[in-house]
């Protein structure tokens, strides 16, 4: 994967539709804007919704 | 009751539960109805069911309307059971093809609850209906409260079949607003915090989307309690208020006593405060709701939690009420932890630990006294509700 693609991606919830914007990232969890959504810990949950990252799908 | 004609043409045909008191966990002092809805046009429409055991009033209901055999169609705002509970049965009675729209997420959450494959017609958001001479529009609300959420709006009539949304448990004769007038608000305000408090953020985007739509619905349906048509933004403005949880000069004292060392405290606690013009309301975790305590708990500045140490840890029912406040989400909080204790006192640090997971505001490192609180005691929780009380908003 280019680092380009890897870092440029958006990731839609399958759940509940939250999209991860790698730009923004997820401050209030702890994640820093200019995160890959691939970097994300296996911790890491929707912050709407709780569902895991496998629930995500490439927008 | 009897069917009630909302609109010209359109029905409550829901049921009132009188003597629930435990809606699965939350405390429904009141009963609570569930409420459908028949809208007849050139294809005669049902808009939600009701919980199973309420199905054959449900179909009493339609009949004094018209024959259910006749129905075209069924929209299914929401999955959860209490609203999903009887379609098995009114699709047997309706015939098992008729279309069932519903959201992409609710026929998937459909088919997790029932065997039966049904004709699930799912449609987008923004997606439209033409009944005949009305014309139906569907709005996607994930997480209002679960994942298969949506509106359906009466375009011709204005009509919000709001789902779950501006809800209240609350069971009645009457069935709108304007009979009940400022009584239903408390309802609503407890239905909001113990259902949608963690989707704050959700609805404030949502009321703005009604917004930019220009939709200014004439009447709007929840699928519980009463309806608004009196002032129907009234309820929507009340949502934008309780979502903001901008801090009141209010505190909510939560506690738990074994011999009343702890209590002592929290009533120490309880009297500053309102001596310093705060207000402030005792909880005793064995004489309140989790769900009326959370009600409180929404619009307060302060948060302070009492807990006696038993076996090295918290009093259970503390766990409860942290578990539930914790996964509600409550913003824009202080926080204070305050417990008597014998020989060990671990109860106010994992209140301070639970306080840190929930991001509230921990001023003040927590008061742990030994056994029965003495007159130095006492003095050193009215300084701490003094404290707590300066960091407070100011009165209105």
């Amino acid at each position: 994967m280019h680092k380009e693609d890897k870092t440029m991606s958006k990731y839609e919830c399958t759940v509940c539709g939250y999209v991860y914007n790698p730009e923004e990232g997820d401050p209030d969890n702890g994640i820093d804007p200019g995160t890959a959504f691939e970097d994300l810990p296996d911790s890491w949950v929707c912050p709407v919704c709780g569902a895991t990252k496998d629930q995500f799908e490439k927008v | 009751m009897k069917p009630v004609e909302i609109a010209k043409g359109i029905y409550w045909v829901g049921v009132v539960d009188w003597n629930i008191r435990d809606f699965h966990g939350y405390s429904t002092h009141l009963g609570s109805t569930y409420n459908a809805f028949l809208i007849m046009d050139e294809k005669i429409t049902l808009v939600d069911t009701v919980k199973k055991e309420f199905t054959d009033k449900l179909l009493e209901n339609i009949g004094q309307i018209v024959d259910p055999e006749k129905i075209d169609y069924v929209i299914s705002n929401h999955t959860e059971m209490d609203h999903s509970g009887g379609l098995p049965w009114v699709m047997k009675r309706i015939g098992e093809d008729k279309p069932v729209f519903c959201s992409k997420m609710g026929h998937k959450n459909l088919s997790m609850h029932f065997n039966q494959k049904f004709n699930y017609n799912p449609v987008e958001d923004g997606g439209k209906l033409s009944l005949g001479k009305r014309n139906l529009s569907f709005l996607e609300t994930r997480m209002l409260h679960w994942p298969d959420s949506m509106f359906t709006y009466v375009n011709e009539d204005r009509i919000l079949f709001s789902s779950d949304a501006f809800g209240q448990h609350y069971a009645s004769a009457e069935r709108f607003d304007d009979q009940l007038k400022e009584n239903i608000l408390p309802h609503a305000k407890k239905y909001f915090a113990n259902i949608l408090l963690l989707y704050s953020p959700l609805i404030l985007k949502l009321v703005e989307r009604l917004s930019a739509m220009n939709l200014a619905p004439a009447m709007i349906c929840p699928d519980h309690g009463i309806i608004f048509r009196e002032d129907p933004a009234k309820i929507v403005n009340a949502y934008v208020e309780w979502s903001r949880q901008a801090p009141k000069r209010k505190a909510v004292v939560v506690y738990d006593s074994m011999w009343h060392s702890t209590e002592k405290m929290a009533y120490a606690i309880v009297d500053s405060l309102a001596q310093a013009g705060v207000e402030v309301v005792p909880m005793h975790l064995r004489k309140w709701d989790r769900s009326d305590i959370i009600t409180e708990v929404i619009d307060a500045g302060a948060v302070i939690i009492g807990s006696p140490t038993l076996n090295n840890g918290l009093f259970p029912t503390l766990s409860d009420f942290l578990t539930y406040m914790k996964g509600l989400k409550p913003r824009s909080k202080i926080a204070a932890a305050f417990g008597s204790y014998g020989w060990s006192g671990e109860a106010v640090g994992l209140i301070n630990q639970a306080f840190e997971e929930m991001k509230f505001n921990v001023l003040f490192p927590g008061l742990k006294l030994q056994y029965v609180p003495d007159t130095e005691g006492i003095n050193a929780c009215r300084d701490l509700a003094e404290k707590i009380a300066q960091k407070l908003p100011g009165k209105d």
